[in-house]
Formats: structure tokens, sequence, C-alpha cells
């Protein structure tokens, strides 16, 4: 534009409009003053934070992670005491968060998957009925949820009337309790025959996928892959004459001992994420599999597939590259969601990083902790889903 | 049809008379019957779907219209009036104006409803199209926010109300439809600025919305209640209401830009090469060209992020604001109605479903719209 | 549409704006409290007996009653006072950012409160302590056979850590159960889910009254730790804590003279007590040497009665947590309640 002006024409009283509109300098002129803005921003920030700190006559730092906790937690997967340290207490709680998530996202898929199947099923009642689900659900609270089926369980039986479910596994309002296996020598053998099976049908599998593409002679995977992995370990541990031992629950004066009890906290946040994260779930599922045209389907049964085989092998796959995306944010929803467990008194990393921060005082330490852990967790999961995703992605010839 | 003919060695049609007389579709095929064995007992597997749902509908059903209806109680001033074995409502007329309005003071209550009231016709020119006097309508809209923040919380004449005594169903509303209107213009500016060619302004806005994607409502409200005080000056503080409508818009804004980036990404390139060829500039084009037609497809998930930031709203009560689930579980503290925690939360459930269940429809019934749209 | 809605937005925001930010003057808290005519008060969530909403909405209870007899003899009305509810770790961020004026939120007075997060304690009105509350039915009689028993705790206070300090100076096991409200937690004593609920024992008191059965039920003697509780401020403003301090003071003393909310107004116009009357103000400047009205202890006694007026309205024998003064009585009848005098 201004070019065609002509040099002569050129003030050095216009350079300054010039510069603005240009594009590229109008980008580069915003982005400075972004950039100047934001660490101005940060600036006040830190010299806020600093003066406050310096006024109260606090330090910043995580050496306080090695001071005696005084606390106790309920459910540890690690063994952990009061004397433990805040650092393990919070390793503690952060197990616990992982165990929850990982426990929700696959019934979430389970309860998803079917629902959104029999949303579409011709049954009528079955449909409506899923459908009341998924609408209802959906559009309650999660928190209220957590609450609601906290509040149902701890009304089951109370110790006293436990419920013995048999092979001593009791059920009452403090949880189930299972007798736990305690491994004595000789079960590495156990768990290397397990190692090797899993090895093994890896190998079955690749060899029969090769096998397939060149002759299109199939090969029963499923069914030899899960005998060798239940069989394999099952028949090294009867021959070595079963090194296993099995703590087993006892009613002692107050509560069931011994073994491992899942608590009811535990319980009640995992099927209140459950039921809420399989509510979005099946919608997705439903779109997805909407979304496989018809013609994919009659061509299936046009090449003489069996209905079963059609949802397996045509369908599904198909319809997984338009679920998987929207699955892996619910997926992440559901672990962010699992930090409601505060609510009901579950100590995942945030109830027990609250009780840290009620006693030190170190604020700024466990929030960031909170967020560097929730941030890492959901950046791992993007990556295998994305991961996946592109293992499963159409390939274009 | 050959065979037919020679059998008969007739010619390849039948007279009139030949042909047998119609008979009645048989009645397991037709009507209410026909229906039932099409639809819900077609082969074992359907039947016994069937079965199980009519078995968890009656283990449902039933008790819970006893609970809620047959063996309630509905009057009665503690929870001691409550004799029958069902649910107790004797709460509901005493503490229904805390359940909606917290602690509002009870003379300026008419001020709560007006804003209510008027909220329907300040969103109608959004919602429908083809409303009558959708000019007038929509400055009204443009002015809503201001006309509803002054009524709520007071000035020109008005008594001030200090938010610490918002509270109930009308503090989920204010959290909800204040990050509703100001997450949408942030949520599109963050959009803008990650679709830039500009690459400071592009890292920032992936930065901040995958940081705040990446991380829970809830530690986000405990940072502006519990980091926030050390971040700000001394002896300056922030209104704790304003400062978790602050921490929500932050949060479903960068969800917000996300959806929006899908809305983007799905307008063909021909779109902005001859808006460019236009000789429109940046902001011309996007204003102009772009945005309305990437909105317009984004609305559907624009709405469930709406969804989602309304039942949000109920982890206020974390953070000790008595938003409608908190002044329930403030009201079951009171020894007169302790032990009512299913009544509380089954009454504040319904809240939700109403709002949040409009709120889905209206996305459908957007997307059938939008869906005839396209095939015009 | 778009752009008229983004417009719309912007108003919104500046109007938020606008009413969000406050800056405090540097001055000192009195003349802060003054000037806005309202004095912001740190609250908990709902703790029955000390604070809690009536049906009418308002707050109530024991710790509210501190915060409006302070309104009173600052600003000479009881309702001019702003609660804000605070859960167990937002208090003290919020008070030492200045977003509450004064905390009255049954908060232990201890070293590390005191000393190391920067805070003033104006006194003790709660003399507490941990405790623990069972069914009959265990039949145990002492919290030292609660070996292996499961454990309700109120979390976000001193309490888990008293708990484990105690089983395992003991030499105990036991389940804990984290639970983050009162209400929440006696809800799970009462379905069992733990064996026995601990809290300070006022609070189990309160829990005890409030259930259908109470017989049924036993505080077992063990005080597990010592919880006096009383309102605070921030530390610096010496002014401000003395203002806090002997507002307490008067609501004790008045007590202990006889000073109720029924008589306050007659006795203010001079008797022959000359304590009372350097305190109500028909003596000497009390009130302008603290900076405030010379009938402001008359106006912290109207607001809700004396010391044991306001015990006996909220939280004792003839409530429903029927506590007993016991530690909190007068040191005239045997208890640890005591005030400096006013001369």
């Amino acid at each position: 534009m201004a070019a065609a002006a002509g040099i002569d024409n050129e003030a050095k009283s216009t350079n300054v409009l010039r510069l603005w509109t240009d594009e590229r300098a109008r980008g580069v002129i915003l982005q400075v003053v972004v950039l100047v803005s934001l660490a101005a921003f940060i600036a006040m920030i830190v010299s806020n934070t600093l003066a406050n700190l310096e006024r109260a006559g606090l330090d910043v730092g995580f050496g306080f992670l090695d001071n005696p906790a005084f606390f106790e937690i309920n459910q540890k997967l690690i063994s952990y005491s009061s004397t433990s340290s805040y650092g393990r207490a919070l390793i503690v709680g952060l197990l616990n968060t992982l165990l929850v998530a990982a426990m929700g996202i696959v019934t979430a898929t389970i309860v998803g998957f079917s629902a959104g199947v029999l949303r579409l099923s011709p049954n009528w009642l079955v449909s409506r009925l899923v459908a009341t689900y998924v609408e209802t659900i959906r559009n309650i609270p999660v928190l209220l949820q957590i609450i609601f089926w906290w509040t149902i369980l701890i009304e089951l039986p109370k110790v006293a009337d436990s419920v013995v479910i048999g092979g001593g596994i009791y059920l009452n309002n403090r949880g189930v309790r299972l007798p736990a296996p305690i491994l004595e020598a000789g079960f590495g053998w156990v768990f290397f025959a397990f190692l090797l099976a899993v090895v093994a049908t890896i190998m079955i599998a690749t060899w029969a996928h090769r096998r397939h593409d060149k002759s299109g002679q199939t090969f029963p995977v499923f069914w030899v892959g899960l005998g060798l992995i239940i069989g394999l370990p099952l028949a090294t541990h009867f021959a070595l004459g079963q090194p296993v031992s099995w703590d087993v629950p006892v009613k002692q004066r107050f509560n069931y001992t011994g073994g491992f009890n899942i608590v009811p906290e535990l319980v009640a946040l995992w099927f209140a994420l459950s039921v809420y994260t399989g509510a979005f779930i099946s919608e997705i599922v439903r779109s997805g599999i909407m979304a496989v045209s018809k013609g994919q389907t009659e061509a299936a049964s046009a090449l003489g597939l069996r209905s079963g085989q059609t949802m397996r092998l045509v369908v599904i796959p198909q319809a997984l590259r338009v679920i998987i995306p929207p699955l892996t944010s619910q997926y992440l929803n559901l672990t962010k969601n699992s930090s409601l467990a505060i609510a009901i008194g579950y100590q995942d990393v945030v109830a027990t990083g609250n009780i840290i921060l009620n006693q030190s005082g170190r604020s700024l330490e466990i929030v960031g902790i909170w967020m560097l852990i929730y941030l890492s967790l959901s950046l791992l999961t993007s990556a295998f889903m994305n991961w996946y995703n592109k293992h499963i992605s159409l390939v274009e010839r | 049809m050959t065979v037919d003919s020679q059998n008969t060695g007739r010619a390849f049609y039948r007279k009139q008379a030949d042909l047998l007389p119609e008979k009645a579709a048989p009645v397991t095929s037709v009507g209410a019957l026909g229906w039932l064995r099409t639809n819900m007992f077609s082969g074992w597997f359907n039947t016994g779907l069937t079965l199980i749902a009519v078995y968890i509908l009656w283990r449902i059903i039933p008790p819970i219209v006893d609970w809620v209806f047959l063996t309630s109680d509905v009057e009665g001033v503690d929870r001691f009036a409550c004799t029958n074995s069902g649910a107790c409502w004797a709460w509901l007329d005493q503490r229904i104006r805390q359940y909606l309005y917290g602690f509002y003071p009870a003379d300026q209550i008419w001020r709560v409803n007006i804003a209510v009231i008027l909220l329907f016709p300040a969103l109608a020119p959004m919602l429908f199209s083809g409303m009558p006097y959708k000019r007038i309508l929509s400055w009204f809209s443009l002015a809503y926010p201001v006309i509803a923040t002054i009524l709520i919380i007071g000035g020109l004449g008005l008594e001030p109300v200090s938010t610490n005594r918002f509270g109930g169903f009308m503090l989920n509303l204010i959290v909800g439809l204040s990050g509703i209107v100001l997450s949408l213009p942030v949520g599109i500016v963050l959009a803008l600025a990650r679709r830039s060619q500009l690459p400071i302004v592009r890292t920032l806005s992936v930065l901040f919305i995958e940081a705040v994607r990446g991380v829970p409502l809830l530690t986000l409200l405990f940072v502006s209640n519990i980091i926030l005080p050390i971040f700000l000056p001394p002896d300056v503080t922030f209104d704790s209401l304003v400062r978790v409508i602050i921490m929500v818009t932050a949060f479903s804004a960068a969800y917000m830009a996300e959806v929006i980036r899908g809305g983007l990404q799905a307008i063909p390139r021909g779109q902005y090469e001859a808006a460019q060829a236009m000789g429109l500039n940046y902001s011309k084009m996007m204003a102009l060209i772009i945005l309305p037609q990437a909105l317009k497809i984004s609305i559907p998930g624009i709405v469930n992020t709406f969804i989602g930031l309304f039942k949000d709203t109920t982890l206020v009560i974390l953070i000790g604001l008595f938003d409608i689930l908190g002044i329930g579980k403030a009201m079951v503290a009171n020894p007169d109605w302790q032990g009512l925690g299913t009544e509380t939360y089954a009454f504040v459930a319904c809240f939700f479903f109403v709002v949040c269940f409009s709120m889905s429809r209206y996305s459908v019934y957007l997307e059938k719209r939008l869906d005839t749209e396209e095939r015009r | 549409m778009q752009t008229k809605f983004m417009l719309s937005a912007f108003a919104a925001a500046a109007a938020f704006g606008a009413v969000g930010l406050s800056a405090g003057a540097q001055a000192g808290t009195l003349q802060d409290v003054q000037s806005a005519g309202v004095l912001k008060c740190g609250i908990n969530t709902g703790i029955p007996g000390f604070a809690f909403t009536d049906d009418a909405g308002t707050w109530q209870g024991f710790d509210v009653a501190y915060c409006r007899a302070l309104a009173a003899a600052v600003l000479g009305d009881s309702d001019k006072i702003e609660f804000v509810n605070l859960t167990g770790n937002q208090r003290f961020p919020a008070l030492a950012s200045g977003e509450i004026d004064v905390l009255s939120r049954n908060t232990t007075w201890t070293f590390s409160r005191d000393v190391d997060l920067g805070f003033t304690f104006l006194g003790v009105n709660y003399y507490d302590g941990q405790g623990f509350i069972g069914r009959r039915s265990l039949g145990i009689g002492s919290a030292t056979e609660l070996d292996g028993a499961s454990v309700c705790i109120q979390t976000g206070t001193t309490t888990e850590l008293n708990l484990a300090d105690f089983f395992r100076v003991n030499g105990m096991d036991f389940e804990p159960v984290p639970i983050e409200t009162n209400e929440e937690a006696r809800t799970a004593y009462l379905a069992e889910r733990c064996d026995v609920y601990t809290t300070d024992a006022s609070g189990l008191a309160a829990t005890k009254s409030a259930f259908d059965d109470p017989d049924a039920h036993i505080v077992f003697p063990e005080i597990v730790s010592k919880e006096p509780l009383g309102p605070l401020v921030r530390q610096g403003d010496d002014e401000w804590a003395d203002i806090g301090r002997w507002t307490l003071n008067v609501l004790i003393n008045a007590e202990e003279l006889g000073v109720t909310q029924a008589n306050v107004e007659q006795l203010a116009a001079g008797t022959d007590n000359p304590e009372i009357n350097r305190m109500l103000g028909s003596e000497g400047e009390f009130g302008e040497l603290l900076g405030l009205s010379g009938d402001w202890a008359v106006a912290a006694i109207k607001a809700g009665g004396n010391y044991g007026e306001i015990f006996e309205r909220f939280v004792g024998t003839g409530t429903p947590l029927g506590l007993q003064r016991g530690l909190n009585a007068l040191w005239t009848s045997g208890g640890l309640i005591y005030a400096p005098p006013l001369r």
C-alpha cells in the first residue's frame, strides 16, 4: 500500500503509522505488548507474594515434606503410619487418587458402552429406560451424586450384622473385607509363569495375524491366550505346592481385622463417578455407532459376517475413531472429578493435602503440588490416548 | 412366476375373484400386542432385556412414589412432627426462602424476583429466531447484565446488599449466569489466539488452556480462596463471590475455547481466502465471516459447556459459600431438621435437573434447526 | 448478535469488577470498620450452637454472639455486621489478607497460630478439649479400650493430630474415618460407620443431645487435648486487638457483676457499684480511651446479654446442646472464666 505511494511521500512522521499498517510489524508489536504486560503481571504477583510472606515471616520450600505427618490415613496402598512424613502421606493420597480413577475409568467405559449400545436397541422399553438413566444422571451435579451414594452406602448392615459372602469375605457399612494373599517363597515363579504366558500370547497373536494376512486362516488367539494366561500360572502354583497363604479377616471387638478392606467412601466415589461418566460415555458411543454408515453393516452382512462379527470387526473399529477423542476428555474429567472425594472423606491427594495444609500452613506449596499432579496425570492420559488414537486411525492408501 | 403359469396353464394374471379374501393381520402383529411383540419380545434376548427392565422399574418406582408422596409428612415445625415412615417435607414451607434466596434480606427479595423475571425477555432474542420486536429486545439483552447487577447488589437508590448474603439457588444462578456470559467472549479470544499466526500469543493461549483444563475446578477454587490473598498487595481484597466467578469463568473459558476452536477448524479455507480477497482485514474477516459461522456450528458444544458450568456451581460449598446444596447441608446440621439428608438431596437434584435438562433439550432443538438450515 | 452478546459481557465484567475489588485504607482496623459502617466477621460454615442459621436465615450462635457484641460496641448496632463463612483451611488466609476484621470460629489458641502465623488471640471464650463419644452397647467405659476401633473425625482441625497421638501413645490401632463437616460426621456415626466420634467435648455434648436416644451413648472420661477457643485478630494492630479483647472482658465482667441484657439500660444510669459505673460509662471515659463512644459496653451487653446469658441461650442446659458450664463457669463458681477488671 505504502509502496504504491512512492518513496518521496514517505515522511518520517508517518513511519509509526506505517508500522501499524504493516501486518507483520503489527504482529510483533502486539506480541511484545502481550509479553511485557504478562511479565509485569507476574512480577507484580511475585513481589506481592514475597512481601506478604516476608510480613508473615514465612518461607517457601519443600523441606517440610520430610516432617512427620502425625495423622492417620484409612486406606493406604503402601505402608504408612502417623509417624511417616508429609511427603509419604501425599504419595499415599496420590495412589488413592490413581486407584479410584483407574477403577472408575474401567467401569465407566463398561457402563457407557453397554448403555450406548442398549440405547440403540430396538427394544422400546430398554432404550427408554437407558435414555432416562442418561438424561437424569447427566443433569444432576456429580458432587450431589457422590454425597448421595455415600449416604446410601453407610446404611448397609452394621458390623455385627455383616453379610457373610463366603470365602472369608464380609460386607458391612465399613466396607468389603477380603482375604489378603500372603506370598511365600516360590511365588516369584508363579509370577514369572504369568509374565511368560503374556509374552507367549503376544507372540502367538502376532504370528496368527501374519498368517491370517497371508493365508486367510484364522486362529482362536483369544481362547488360547486366555488359557495360557490363566493356566500356566495356575499350573506352576499347584506344581510348587501352593506357595500362597491367605490372611483371612477375623472379627475382633470392634471390626473385622486382617485381610484387605475396601472402604465405602471408595465405593461411593467409584460408583458415582462410574455412573456419572458412564452416562456421558454412552452418548459418545451412541453417536459414534450412528456415525458409521449403514452401508458398512449391509456390506458386512453381504459378505456373510454374523451380527456379532459385524459389530466387532466392522462397526466398532470405525466407531472408535469417532469415539476416542471425546472419550479421552471424559477420562480426564473423571480423574479430575475424583478430587471431590474430599466431600465424603475418601483420602485422595486433595484430602490428604488439605490436612497437611491445615497443619503446616504451607498453602502455596500444597496447591502447587496438587496442580502439578493433576496436570501430569492429564498430560499422561492425553498422551496415551493420542497414541492409541493414532494406532487405530484410518491408514489411507 | 414361470412355475405359477406352468402349473395353472393360464396367463400371468389372476382374476380378482380367484384371489383369497384379505384376512385381517394376526392379532399378535398389529395394535398394542403387535407393537409389544415387535418392540419388546422379538427373540429370547430381547424378551430377557424387557423382563429385566420391567423388574428394575418395579423395584424402583413404587418405593419412590411411596416415599415421596404416600407415606410422607408435609406439616410440622421440626423433624419430630414427621411420624410417617416416608419422606419428611415439613421443612419446605419453613425453609424454602433460604433454599431459593439464601440470606438475602426478606424485604428486598422482590428485587431478585424481578431480575429473574426479566431474564426471560433478555434471553429470548438470543435463544429463538423469529422473535417479534427483536431489535428492541436485543438492546434489552445488552443492558440486562447491568440492570440485574444493580437490582441484586443495589445502587441507584436501592439499598445495597452485601454479597455475603447471597445464597441458595440464587447463588447458583448468579455464578452460573455470570460464568456463562463472561466465559463466551474469553473463550472466543482464547480460541482465536490459539489459532493465531503469532507464536507468542499462540503459545500463551495453549499454555493457559491446557493448564486450566488439566486441573480440577476444586483446586482452582482453593487457589482463589487460599492463594489469592498471598498474591495481592496487603489490604486489597476481592469479594469472595467475584473470586469464585473469576475462577469459574477461567475454567469454563478454557473448555469453551476448545469447543470454538473445533468450530473454527470446520470452516473451509475458502471462506478465509474469499474474505481476504474481498480486502477484509483480520478483525473484519473474523467478526463478519468466520466467527458467525464457527459459533453457529459450535452452539451445541457451547450449550454443553454451559450445562457443565452450571452443575459445577455446587462446588462452592467446598469453599464455604452457601449455594442451594450448602443451605441444605446447613439445614440438616440444625438439630430441628437433622437426618433429612435424602430429602434435601432429592429436592436440590430437582432444581438442577430442571435447569440442565431444559438446556440440553434446547441444544437438541438447536441441532435439529441447524440441520434443516444446512439442507436448505 | 455476537457483538452485542460480547458487549453485554464486558459491561457485566466491568460492573462486577467495580463491585469486587476493594482496597482497605492503610489506617487502623477500627477506622476501616467505622468508615465502612460494617464489621466483617469470620465464622464457621455451620456447627450446632456455635454458628447456625435460624429459620429466618439469620446467623446465630455462641461464636456469632461475640461478633454481634463487638459490632454493637464499635458501631452501636449489632446488625451492622457481615458474616463470612469460612472452612478450616480458609480461615487464616482470610484473616491475614484483611477479608475479615475478626475471626470468631471455634479456633484453638495455639503457639504456632499466635506466633508463627502472626495472629493475636483476644482471650478464651470457651475452654474445650477433645473427647470421644461411643455407644453404650460397646460395653466399654474408657477411650483406652478402643484398640482396633473405627473413629470418625471432623477434618481440617488439630483433631487428627491429637487422635493419632493418643492412639500411638497408648499403643493402639484405629481406622480413621475423616469427614469434612460436622453434620456428615454425625450421620456416619449414627449409621455406625464408626464406633466412636471424636471432636471437641462441646461438640460431643451437642451431638449427643441431638440424638433421638441420648442415653444409648456415652462420652468417655478421657479428654485428650486442651482446646482453649477464642476470637482472634491480625497481629500488629494493638488498638483493634484492645477493643476486641475488652469487649470479651466486658461480657464476662457483666455476668460477674450481675449486669444483664434486661437491666443494663437501667444500670447505665448509675449505680452504687463503681466497677459497674466505669464499665457502663457513667463514671470515667473508658469508651473514649478505646476510641469508641461512652456507651460501648452498654451496647455490647444489650446486643445479646452477658457471657452467661449468651452461653445459656445458645449452648446451655436449656438448649438442645445442654452443655454444663463446667470449666466455663465463672471463677467465682469454680470455673476458669476470669476477666481482668475495668479500672
